[in-house]
């Protein structure tokens, strides 16, 4: 075991290699262009097919073909693209077609800027595009956390037939860290899991004895409505097996709740509040969707108040709220634009909102 | 059967399917349907099919043959999906020399919509959304997109058909063959646009659409190969 310094961007490319990604279609956008870059270099390399599509609408669309003949692929955009992307993110759904897409989250609305936001949270959890669907999201925290779920991410999607989306923020995409590598070179620990056979994918007949037809169309509404159901089961079975979750402290009374570098920023937040006395911990969502509500179940029974903190004006407090279910109090503190909340103003808010009226218990 | 009594797409699907056959590629054929009137052509076709959202069916493929640059694939556009709303996916799989061919069905109308104006309509035809006419002043001009391909390094083979009688149907086979066979060989993009008939949104009987095609497309989209690597 030894440990290397990798740029969040390129650990992304890294990982995705060393999970047997076979193609990569990308966009240049600001602030996951080292994310291209390195797939131009790197992927080729390893057998596989990089392109630099005419824009992210033709990217996902190549994303789409590529995956409906049953390649391990993938694309990256951030916000401004991601949001031309979503177009093909609803046929692939409606299709059932496993990818990767990755999100370097950046400011909006509009072209908004290039520092680091958590503001496409609705987009990501919700849906994002037309029609009635879901997609499994996972946010990391750190860079050894993007790689262990990048290549989860190709895992699920395919266990899933589901497009999976890897939403980080421009800090962790920009920011090196150091992460492990085992004695083969390798820090991807799912480069064993093979690909589960596709025998749905319209790879051409070749010894098949029959032939794959691969739509999103159904002109019958009960046709469709037969889908969605079906759709809406296999979104059940996420909702069950797939919510992920860190807890610090599981028996605080006051709560943060934060994901991505946000997290991180919390956790500073918890260790100084603790060492003043302050009886706190931690909610930190992995997978945005599904929303891991039973992390406030474990907290529950002490937790008198949540405080939510985002890099954007209150959008995971929504799922938030719907865990809590008016059993304590929400609280919210959320910088936007690419401003990072400091450590102090949230202590701040804990201070004003949390702990208002209360004593400082010990 | 869903297409309109006297709509040329039929014939178009027939002079495919037999290349398809003669070629023996029926195996590693994929083809991607669009939006449009043809979108249920995967229902037609007894090789693997994928259905492209709109314009985007040259990106769709562009990715299949990344997966397998082996494989056959064909897209199959009318002219609303390729020379409108799709024209940066056609224009730059094309740029890029991908090794697809394109079946381009041009009727210089949106038929499945129920008879819009086209980047292909012709000056002074009537359509839902140009009722006195188009007119060059206020809706532009037909877009020869072939000829824009075809002068691209990319394509290697590009040609204009029709299927307004039995000559023209033999030579829309013999082009539909050379695109599939420039895929074989690895010679870049090819794309066949055929021009069709769409009886329903024209307002004319299946014979009178056919002389419709002779009278007024003909003189406009002019057949015959534009690019050829002979």
């Amino acid at each position: 075991m030894r440990r290397i310094l990798i740029k969040g961007n390129e650990a992304i490319g890294e990982a995705a290699i060393q999970a047997g990604c076979e193609a990569y279609f990308g966009y240049p956008i600001t602030p996951q262009n080292e994310l291209t870059e390195y797939m131009s270099e790197k992927l080729p390399q390893y057998g596989g097919r990089f392109i630099q599509a005419e824009s992210e609408v033709g990217a996902i669309n190549m994303l789409l073909g590529a995956a409906a003949s049953g390649a391990r692929a993938m694309t990256s955009s951030s916000g401004p693209g991601i949001s031309l992307k979503q177009e093909g993110i609803s046929y692939m759904t409606g299709m059932e077609l496993p990818a990767l897409i990755v999100n370097v989250v950046r400011g909006g609305p509009g072209l908004g800027g290039i520092a680091p936001a958590q503001s496409d949270y609705f987009q990501a959890t919700r849906g994002g595009g037309h029609g009635d669907y879901r997609v499994i999201t996972l946010a990391p925290a750190n860079i050894q956390e993007i790689i262990d779920l990048t290549s989860e991410c190709f895992w699920l999607a395919e266990l899933y037939r589901n497009p999976v989306m890897l939403y980080a923020d421009a800090v962790l995409g920009q920011m090196m860290e150091p992460v492990n590598v085992k004695s083969d070179n390798l820090f991807s620990k799912y480069r064993t899991r093979d690909k589960l056979p596709k025998v749905w994918a319209a790879s051409g007949q070749k010894n098949r004895s029959y032939v794959n037809k691969l739509t999103s169309l159904y002109l019958e509404p009960e046709e469709l409505e037969k889908h969605n159901l079906k759709l809406n089961k296999k979104y059940d079975v996420i909702k069950k097996k797939e919510k992920r979750f860190e807890i610090i402290n599981p028996g605080a009374k006051y709560f943060l709740v934060a994901y991505g570098i946000v997290s991180r920023i919390c956790k500073l937040v918890v260790k100084n509040a603790r060492e003043r006395g302050l009886n706190i911990g931690l909610i930190r969502p992995i997978s945005l969707w599904p929303f891991p509500d039973i992390a406030f179940e474990n907290v529950m029974d002490n937790a008198r108040s949540f405080l939510c903190v985002e890099m954007s004006m209150g959008q995971m407090i929504e799922d938030v709220k719907l865990a809590v279910d008016g059993r304590a109090q929400v609280f919210f503190y959320g910088r936007s634009g690419g401003v990072l909340p400091k450590p102090n103003d949230i202590m701040s808010v804990i201070e004003d909102k949390m702990l208002k009226g209360e004593m400082i218990e010990t | 059967m869903h297409y309109c009594p006297g709509c040329t797409h039929m014939t178009i699907h027939k002079i495919l399917a037999d290349t398809i056959d003669e070629l023996g590629i029926k195996e590693e054929a994929i083809g991607v349907a669009p939006v449009g009137c043809a979108v249920l052509i995967y229902e037609y076709f007894d090789c693997d099919m994928v259905q492209a959202p709109h314009g985007r069916a040259p990106a769709v493929a562009t990715g299949m043959k990344s997966a397998n640059e082996d494989n056959m694939v064909f897209t199959y556009q009318g002219d609303g999906d390729l020379a409108s709303i799709g024209t940066a996916e056609i224009i730059h799989s094309a740029v890029r020399g991908e090794n697809l061919t394109t079946v381009f069905v041009n009727n210089a109308i949106y038929g499945m919509t129920g008879g819009q104006m086209a980047p292909t309509t012709l000056i002074e035809q009537i359509t839902t959304t140009t009722t006195k006419g188009r007119n060059s002043k206020d809706h532009g001009y037909p877009y020869k997109i072939s000829e824009q391909i075809a002068n691209l390094d990319g394509a290697s083979y590009v040609s204009r058909q029709s299927v307004h009688n039995k000559n023209a149907i033999e030579n829309t086979k013999r082009a539909i063959k050379k695109a599939f066979v420039a895929q074989q060989n690895k010679e870049g993009f090819s794309l066949v646009e055929i021009l069709s008939t769409c009886p329903t949104n024209w307002g004319l009987n299946p014979k009178q659409s056919i002389e419709w095609i002779e009278k007024n497309m003909l003189p406009i989209f002019q057949t015959g190969d534009l690019k050829t690597t002979d």
